[in-house]
């Protein structure tokens, strides 16, 4: 057994270096481990959700404990998995690697920003020990403000102090992206992730704190009982929506784009080529952002607000999603002459872009004002954000842990069962969600434990690709887990990737690079392909 | 004015890369601050369109004089820091100092006007949900729940802002003759600047609602 | 077990909405063949294992990208215009509709016909008749909706939501609240009940027969003292409210506003809030001491009197 040399992994084993690390690389593995946490128990309150809709009456939980599970499910699943995911755990361990730099720009302030998610995460799971919320995770008032028994005023508390820790990384992100890149490294020779981690964090970092403000009006409106949205004193319910959605519409980009981040690494890496149409992919993650500012209204079209209103909301939703349609042809694009193995990440990234397009176009039909009066708070919604955070985000997600495993950990995944898990995961979760789109066309409301009868098959259909969803969330837990210590070492670049964290150690050393590399040749320059197309090696050790 | 090598954390390459890194830093910060208070100037504007008869009556039960007085001592304290910045790149520590230790004056100065101008509102029963005073109108006490939200939150900011001011007279002067970065108190200023310009916006905002009939 | 694959449509907006939903269906068909079509024959073509050509091919990149740019900006022009115009028409009732109010608290919906007839979590229409639906909630945010209609409005405490449709078939259609309101926010359904026309003045005539809207308005008028004040003969100064409602009101700072349904219901309420000009603010705010039901039946007695003439000022 030959001596593994010093990485950043068994330099220091202790408790102590693990909780007072500033390496950002451990610090991606802490957020890793505690969005794991927060997963599991809003993966579990989704099962219990799914076996109660089996029957259309409500007869396996109570009405209240019901509310609670979707409030826990929708809470924990946006703050606490998918807003930190890839930000911070890909984004933590990859953005210092992928621009040459040592660390990022105040690794301090990094590990401040783990411990307000954890304490944040902690005020929240408290609250649901002592009874849960049952106010959906969207707060709406002025039910949430004046009339909800639960502990909305802890869960909101445990959701601002999360905020602060996103804000930090985001901050962070920005400073380091912009003024530590290796030299050489201009804006566009920068990977696509970086752009992409670096749209996300202007979002995160200006819409935060406005979700922050709104919660905590809304808290102090029910500590103190004073009208801040409670009509019957003055207040304007429909206010709280705008100030919410204000942050929670670019929230949803902040959840989407590091996956398309994800997605334009792994398709030059498995076609062997540069990805088509560099710039307009890197503009379109700035559009994006830019205009995911101005849609928030969608989520109000038939809320009172004014119907002229409405047709401006309606209009930028339809722009916004412009830039992800370009991004779609330009992956698709790359694939055209180039050289495509189908290892697990690929397999992920096809999921994801067959998903988001059904995603995303499901989105026109609700940016399409007089569809959305009669889908608007159905199931139809419920699908189109699953598609997209669950069909997009997720899949990216585990594409881009696959693809980066070997890097992270030293270890290569078996690469069978990962590509089995792929398709299991794909039809698990087609079986799951395309049922809801009839369903809320159909017109069956969200947020019901009972509904009409003619709605079970649909439901039974549901509940049934759940469960194959959740195995093939499970199968990658387990052999991931199991390759940590019986998967085959891996060496510095077993995808032959292009891209500097491809250029040091797997795991890399503490202070990454050896010597700051220097940067001459633009992303992903892989050497041009011919016609009889010489394997790359396996992946090896 | 060339600065002399000091202590350059070990992420950064040299000493204008952590310089300008810091320097952005805190400006995207205080961009996250903008929209903090943003959201809560907007909740404002929103409700003074809606009741703007109400905010000018409650408006008028604001004390003018103790805001007033504030306003002085916080901008005055704006020109302090501003002299303290100017001092610490000329190196000249012992000024730096003494200008960082008005600033802190100044501001704990402004903390005890308000303390008094609290306790004068509490007695003038402008607390909305306690005993709030029954001559001002119904969506007066929006007015006063603003009030309180808005200079609560920013006497919050002032606290920390007089935080990070004594961290850095702390810094300097107990440095031992090594030089301290003069990005880190002009840093520290720009947050105090922007503590005074949510003040400048505040005052007219929250006081002077019409007045002038 | 029955599984249906498509709501029924029973209202003039279903058909508009049907007709975009199958364009948006049809469009999303279109681009999912154009997106996964070549992507399928790039994957099987390019695999690694085949012998494809290669070679570095010099394509127009700007060219293309501006193409699949500037194509996909219009059609988004052509969809937005399409459901922008049918959500104009679907939000904007016209003239003469059947009036009903409809009072939404947790967790059943009151509905009042203007002839007095009442109705719990159940609604009769007559068929081919635009109805306005007048919304309000007595607690929370709810949200009334029809499927088989597809209208939907959010019933918003602390104002007047409207809605409007026209039923073109008769028969039986399940109604639900689609905004969560709290614990039995599932349970907060009905059904809505079209009849032929000469049915539904049978079941108006044949049920529970009471004042109708505006009587119940009025007696809540007296009983409130509202005649104290506002009748003609009194000596408070108060202004008239014959012939009010839809006119310009002048408020005492100058402004100007339209007496709609939300000014009467905001003048009951809270009435320092905007004070008529030449008047004192003397009148007494009846925040909290009046249910959404008994405001609705008010505004309709003030309705009644919207063309009558106000009595001469002494």
């Amino acid at each position: 057994m030959t001596a593994e040399p010093q990485n950043y992994l068994n330099g220091e084993y202790t408790i102590k270096s693990w909780l007072l690390t500033t390496d950002h690389k451990r610090i991606g593995l802490l957020y890793l481990l505690t969005i794991l946490f927060f997963f599991v128990i809003a993966a579990f309150a989704a099962g219990l959700m799914r076996l109660e809709l089996l029957t259309p009456q409500g007869d396996l939980v109570s009405s209240d404990t019901y509310n609670k599970l979707f409030t826990i499910h929708g809470v924990m699943m946006v703050w606490f998995f998918l807003i930190p995911s890839i930000p911070s755990v890909l984004g933590n361990f990859l953005v210092p690697l992928m621009i040459g730099a040592r660390d990022v720009a105040f690794p301090r302030l990094n590990l401040l920003s783990w411990y307000l998610f954890v304490l944040g995460g902690f005020f929240t799971f408290h609250a649901v020990i002592l009874g849960g919320v049952d106010t959906g995770w969207t707060f709406y008032t002025p039910y949430s403000s004046t009339y909800s028994n639960s502990h909305v005023t802890e869960m909101a508390l445990g959701i601002f102090i999360a905020g602060f820790g996103s804000i930090l990384t985001g901050l962070n992100f920005i400073i380091t992206i912009q003024k530590m890149r290796a030299p050489g490294l201009t804006w566009f020779r920068l990977p696509l992730f970086i752009w992409s981690m670096f749209a996300t964090s202007i979002i995160l970092v200006l819409a935060t704190p406005v979700l922050a403000i709104t919660l905590l009006l809304m808290g102090v409106e029910r500590i103190w009982g004073i009208g801040i949205f409670n009509p019957k004193l003055g207040g304007d319910p429909v206010l709280f929506q705008h100030l919410f959605w204000f942050y929670s519409h670019p929230a949803v980009y902040i959840m989407i784009l590091p996956g398309m981040g994800v997605v334009s690494e792994i398709i030059p890496c498995f076609s062997r080529k540069q990805i088509f149409g560099y710039k307009f992919v890197a503009f379109s993650s700035v559009a994006i952002a830019v205009i995911g500012f101005l849609v928030w209204g969608h989520h109000m079209f038939v809320s009172s607000q004014s119907i002229y209103a409405g047709m401006a909301f309606s209009l930028l939703s339809f722009l916004v999603s412009i830039p992800s349609a370009i991004k779609v042809f330009n992956w698709t694009a790359t694939l055209y002459r180039g050289s495509i193995s189908f290892e697990a990440p690929m397999l992920y990234v096809l999921g994801f872009i067959g998903l988001f397009v059904v995603g995303g176009l499901t989105g026109l039909f609700l940016a399409t004002l007089a569809v959305d009066v009669h889908v608007h708070g159905t199931y139809f919604v419920v699908a189109h954000f699953h598609y997209i955070m669950v069909g997009g985000m997720v899949t990216a997600f585990m594409a881009g842990i696959h693809f980066w495993w070997p890097k992270i950990t030293g270890r290569l995944y078996p690469e069978k069962w990962a590509q089995f898990s792929a398709i299991i995961l794909f039809i698990g979760f087609n079986l799951t969600f395309f049922p809801q789109f009839v369903l809320g066309y159909l017109g069956m409301p969200r947020r019901v434990h009972e509904y009409a009868p003619e709605f079970q098959v649909y439901n039974v259909l549901s509940t049934a690709g759940a469960t194959i969803l959740g195995v093939g969330y499970l199968l990658p837990l387990i052999y991931l887990l199991w390759s940590l210590k019986n998967g085959p070492r891996a060496d510095q670049n077993p995808w032959q990737a292009a891209g500097l964290e491809w250029k040091t150690a797997s795991p890399p050393p503490e202070h990454n690079f050896e010597e700051t590399p220097v940067i001459t040749e633009e992303a992903y320059a892989y050497p041009p392909l011919t016609s009889s197309q010489p394997t790359p090696e396996e992946p090896h050790g | 004015m060339a600065e002399r090598t000091t202590t350059i954390a070990k992420q950064f390459e040299d000493l204008p890369q952590q310089r300008e890194a810091v320097t952005l830093g805190m400006w995207t910060f205080l961009a996250t601050e903008v929209l903090f208070f943003g959201g809560l100037f907007l909740v404002y504007s929103v409700y003074r369109h809606f009741y703007f008869n109400a905010f000018a009556a409650a408006s008028k039960h604001t004390d003018v004089v103790y805001g007033t007085v504030n306003s002085v001592i916080l901008i005055t304290s704006s020109l302090t820091m501003a002299l303290g910045v100017r001092a610490a790149k000329l190196i000249q520590y012992r000024n730096t100092i003494r200008f960082l230790l008005l600033t802190v004056c100044l501001g704990l100065a402004f903390l005890a006007v308000k303390g008094f101008e609290y306790h004068k509102d509490i007695t003038d029963r402008l607390v909305p949900g306690l005993d709030f005073n029954p001559d001002l109108p119904l969506h007066g006490q929006i007015f006063f729940w603003l009030y309180w939200t808005m200079t609560g939150l920013h006497a919050l900011h002032v606290i920390i802002g007089l935080g990070v001011i004594s961290t850095m007279i702390g810094l300097l002067s107990r440095r031992n003759g090594r030089p301290v970065h003069a990005h880190s108190i002009e840093n520290a200023g720009l947050y105090w600047h922007f503590v005074d310009i949510v003040w400048i916006y505040l005052y007219p905002l929250l006081y002077l609602v019409g007045r002038h009939s | 077990m029955n599984f249906p694959i498509f709501p029924k449509s029973a209202s003039t907006t279903a058909v508009q909405t049907d007709h975009l939903f199958f364009l948006l269906l049809a469009f999303s068909a279109v681009m999912m063949a154009l997106i996964f079509l070549p992507m399928f024959f790039f994957l099987y073509k390019y695999r690694r294992q085949s012998n494809a050509d290669r070679s570095s091919r010099k394509l127009p990149t700007e060219y293309i990208e501006i193409t699949w740019t500037v194509i996909p900006v219009f059609i988004s022009l052509a969809f937005f215009a399409l459901g922008a115009r049918a959500y104009f028409n679907e939000e904007v009732p016209p003239a003469d509709t059947l009036q009903i109010n409809c009072v939404g608290k947790q967790w059943m919906w009151k509905f009042q016909h203007q002839e007095g007839n009442r109705e719990i979590n159940e609604l009769h229409l007559p068929v081919d008749r635009p109805v306005t639906l007048t919304l309000a909630s007595e607690d929370v945010i709810h949200s009334f909706y029809v499927p088989a209609f597809r209208i939907k409005q959010d019933v918003v405490p602390g104002r007047f939501t409207t809605e409007w449709f026209q039923p073109t078939s008769t028969g039986s259609y399940r109604f639900y609240c689609t905004e969560y309101c709290g614990m039995d926010h599932a349970k907060m359904a009905g059904t809505v009940i079209v009849m032929t026309p000469a049915d539904y003045q049978d079941w108006l005539e044949h049920g529970s027969v009471r004042d109708t809207l505006a009587q119940s308005g009025e007696a809540l008028f007296r009983t409130l003292g509202c005649s104290g004040c506002h009748a003609g003969n009194s000596a408070i100064h108060a202004p008239p409210l014959e012939g009010l409602y839809g006119r310009l009101v002048p408020l005492s700072d100058g402004t100007f506003v339209r007496a709609d349904d939300q000014y009467l219901r905001d003048s009951i309420l809270n009435p320092a809030s905007q004070i008529t000009a030449g008047y004192a603010p003397v009148m007494p705010a009846y925040a909290g001491r009046l249910s959404e039901e008994n405001l609705l039946q008010l505004i309709a007695y003030l309705k009644s009197l919207a063309k009558e003439t106000p009595p001469k000022t002494p």
